[in-house]
């Protein structure tokens, strides 16, 4: 068995949370005033939701990648931009800290994010350097005891409401990928600001926004892992940061599967369900199947991490299938609700808008595919 | 301080169908839940708990080994230990045999402050068990507890009345049955989650609380169910709207409508 006592355990609890905070009510004033509940942000906090995975010692729940796979799930199967606010902490926010922070550190960055007191955003994309990380032009000089930083950081999700953020930048211009380091910037430092949150297509309830850099003096002590080596530091988070992304999408993708039955099932036309039409019930039945196999990609994925098996491709794979299956399903979803279904009154509309960066961030579909057939091909 | 709250593992009420041809329950495929008032209970023991790191929480429950699934959502929710009273013979129990076993088990337990239970149970819906078990202990109950304080060897309860509350005071050892009412129950926790898959759960048999079977389970119950059946669902009430002297007028002719008037 894949999931044992514990995740299941987990499951249950995130269900059972999600059905009952992230009501159509709290969805609907989400999506009015681009703001996330702080309240249910504590809560989500004291269930252990922004630290799943860190060991207790540092904060955490202290439990795993399917643990945190579980709760993604369920939470995105409600509200995919409140899984959002669970995947920061735990992914892309922590993680770059779990791999290579001092502990020193993880105390003073990683605890207080890991009980949601701050939030911590992650900035490596660039105006030019997306896909291609590598191509990035901020940079980091020495200057004493300090490194001044310069540049600016694009699509920074949370970045305005963020406390600290994992800034890479160049040390040595001359080396590519191997001439970058990362650093935690103090958003509160002199030169720091955020552009204007960007007008998103879904994901509404959580400020994306670029992060400009202007002489910015960083201490040395708050470089994170050696000098150098930030793209590896980068390029590891993102390989959990999958995991994650991939479980957004069967959350989304079985959400969007429940709807269409109940509506195929109410609907009538021609005077009978439309279910009982093949068109429909064939869509369905395919629908179900290619999440099943999404599910059974993206659980594997967490397994082999969890068994300290290489789960790069199996990472991957999941995020990859995961996310353009979910983008299949939501618009099936949507074309079974018919004209209902593009009414924002409808659940699936959301859906099909919150689901579509899936296959854009944290590694384009086409960025997977040159990882998966890097492995394969080497 | 040490505190005891029986639980209780039910069907999902809520889920539950019923069998438009025999007028029966179909329990089959239902998920069991912990009962929604042995929650209240639970939470009332947390949060003494919560002010107070010495307070021991501890939960106990009579029934089948899948039990234990409900027991650890209560360690999850931060309770300390839990107690699993399982064997053949306890099967079939009526609340009189239930009480009698329960008591049995919170004596081997020893030494509580404080027992919660659960108002009713939504399976049986009976309230009988937590009143009979405390007096089987021969120890005070309040029933329909909505507020509960602290007060030295004392607690002070709020007993919710249709249309008020008694003010209780109430010396420990003492056994109190909770109403929705009474808190919020709290969430698990992924933190308590992860040390509850741990903890061992004590599982104790008819021998291990000094019961001999004719003491437990059917053969010590003396209630008699000849039928079970779902009283007919009532229909939609209406609502009238409109000017009193509108409702009023519309009321009268749909009673006269109906021969009541």
């Amino acid at each position: 068995m894949i999931f044992n006592e514990q995740h299941e355990l987990i499951r249950k609890l995130a269900r059972d949370f999600a059905k009952k905070e992230l009501t159509s009510d709290v969805l609907d004033k989400i999506e009015e005033t681009d703001v996330f509940p702080e309240e249910i942000l504590n809560k989500m906090g004291k269930a252990g939701f922004f630290g799943i995975k860190i060991p207790k010692e540092l904060g955490g729940a202290g439990s795993d990648h399917r643990g945190y796979v579980a709760v993604m799930e369920e939470i995105a199967r409600e509200s995919a931009v409140a899984s959002l606010y669970v995947s920061s902490p735990n992914s892309l926010g922590g993680g770059p800290l779990l791999l290579s922070g001092t502990d020193e550190q993880l105390k003073k960055y990683l605890k207080p994010v890991v009980t949601g007191e701050k939030i911590l955003a992650f900035a490596l994309t660039e105006p030019g350097a997306g896909s291609d990380a590598s191509g990035m032009t901020t940079t980091a000089v020495e200057d004493g005891d300090y490194y001044v930083l310069n540049g600016r950081k694009t699509f920074i999700t949370m970045a305005p409401l963020a406390d600290y953020a994992v800034v890479y930048a160049k040390t040595d211009m001359c080396r590519g990928a191997k001439g970058i380091t990362a650093f935690i910037v103090d958003m509160k430092s002199e030169g720091v600001s955020c552009g204007k949150s960007e007008h998103k297509m879904g994901l509404i309830g959580c400020a994306t926004s670029d992060i400009i850099l202007e002489n910015v003096r960083v201490p040395k002590e708050d470089m994170l892992g050696e000098l150098n080596q930030g793209f590896t530091n980068a390029m590891k988070t993102l390989d959990v940061g999958r995991i994650g992304v991939a479980a957004q999408s069967i959350g989304v993708a079985q959400a969007a599967l429940d709807e269409a039955i109940k509506y195929a099932k109410d609907r009538k036309q021609f005077g009978r369900r439309i279910a009982d039409f093949q068109g429909i019930s064939f869509m369905i039945a395919e629908m179900a199947t290619k999440l099943q196999a999404a599910k059974h990609l993206v659980y594997d994925a967490a397994y082999k991490k969890d068994t300290n098996q290489n789960a790069t491709v199996a990472a991957s794979m999941a995020k990859f299938y995961a996310s353009e299956v979910c983008n299949e399903i939501c618009a099936k979803a949507v074309q079974i609700h018919g004209g209902y279904g593009y009414m924002k009154e409808y659940r699936v509309e959301r859906l099909y808008r919150d689901c579509r960066v899936f296959t854009i961030y944290e590694g384009t579909s086409q960025v997977q595919q040159m990882v998966i057939s890097g492995q394969l091909l080497k | 301080m040490k505190i005891l709250v029986c639980v209780k593992q039910v069907p999902d009420t809520n889920e539950v169908k019923i069998d438009p041809v025999k007028g029966t329950l179909i329990r089959e495929g239902v998920p069991s839940i912990l009962n929604p008032d042995d929650a209240n209970a639970l939470e009332a023991a947390l949060a003494i708990k919560d002010n107070d790191p010495n307070v021991k929480v501890s939960v106990l429950t009579m029934g089948p080994p899948q039990a234990t699934e409900m027991l650890r959502e209560c360690l999850s929710m931060g309770a300390d230990d839990a107690y699993l009273l399982s064997d053949r013979a306890f099967g079939g129990a009526d609340t009189w045999s239930t009480s009698n076993t329960l008591a049995a088990g919170i004596r081997k337990i020893g030494d509580l402050d404080i027992i919660f239970a659960g108002r009713q149970a939504i399976d049986g819906d009976t309230a009988q068990v937590g009143p009979q078990t405390a007096q089987r202990l021969n120890i005070p109950v309040v029933t329909y507890v909505q507020n509960v304080e602290l007060a030295g060897d004392k607690v002070i309860v709020q007993r919710q009345m249709e249309d008020g509350y008694e003010l209780i005071e109430v010396k420990t050892p003492c056994l109190l049955t909770a109403v929705k009412e009474l808190n919020e129950p709290r969430y698990m926790s992924i933190y308590n989650i992860v040390d509850a898959c741990s903890k061992e759960i004590t599982v104790w048999g008819h021998e291990d609380i000094k019961l001999s079977p004719e003491n437990c389970g059917l053969k010590a119950s003396p209630t008699q169910v000849f039928r079970s059946f779902t009283p007919p669902t009532k229909g939609k009430g209406e609502m009238l709207t409109g000017t009193t002297a509108e409702v009023s007028k519309s009321l009268i002719s749909k009673l006269k409508g109906l021969h009541v008037i």
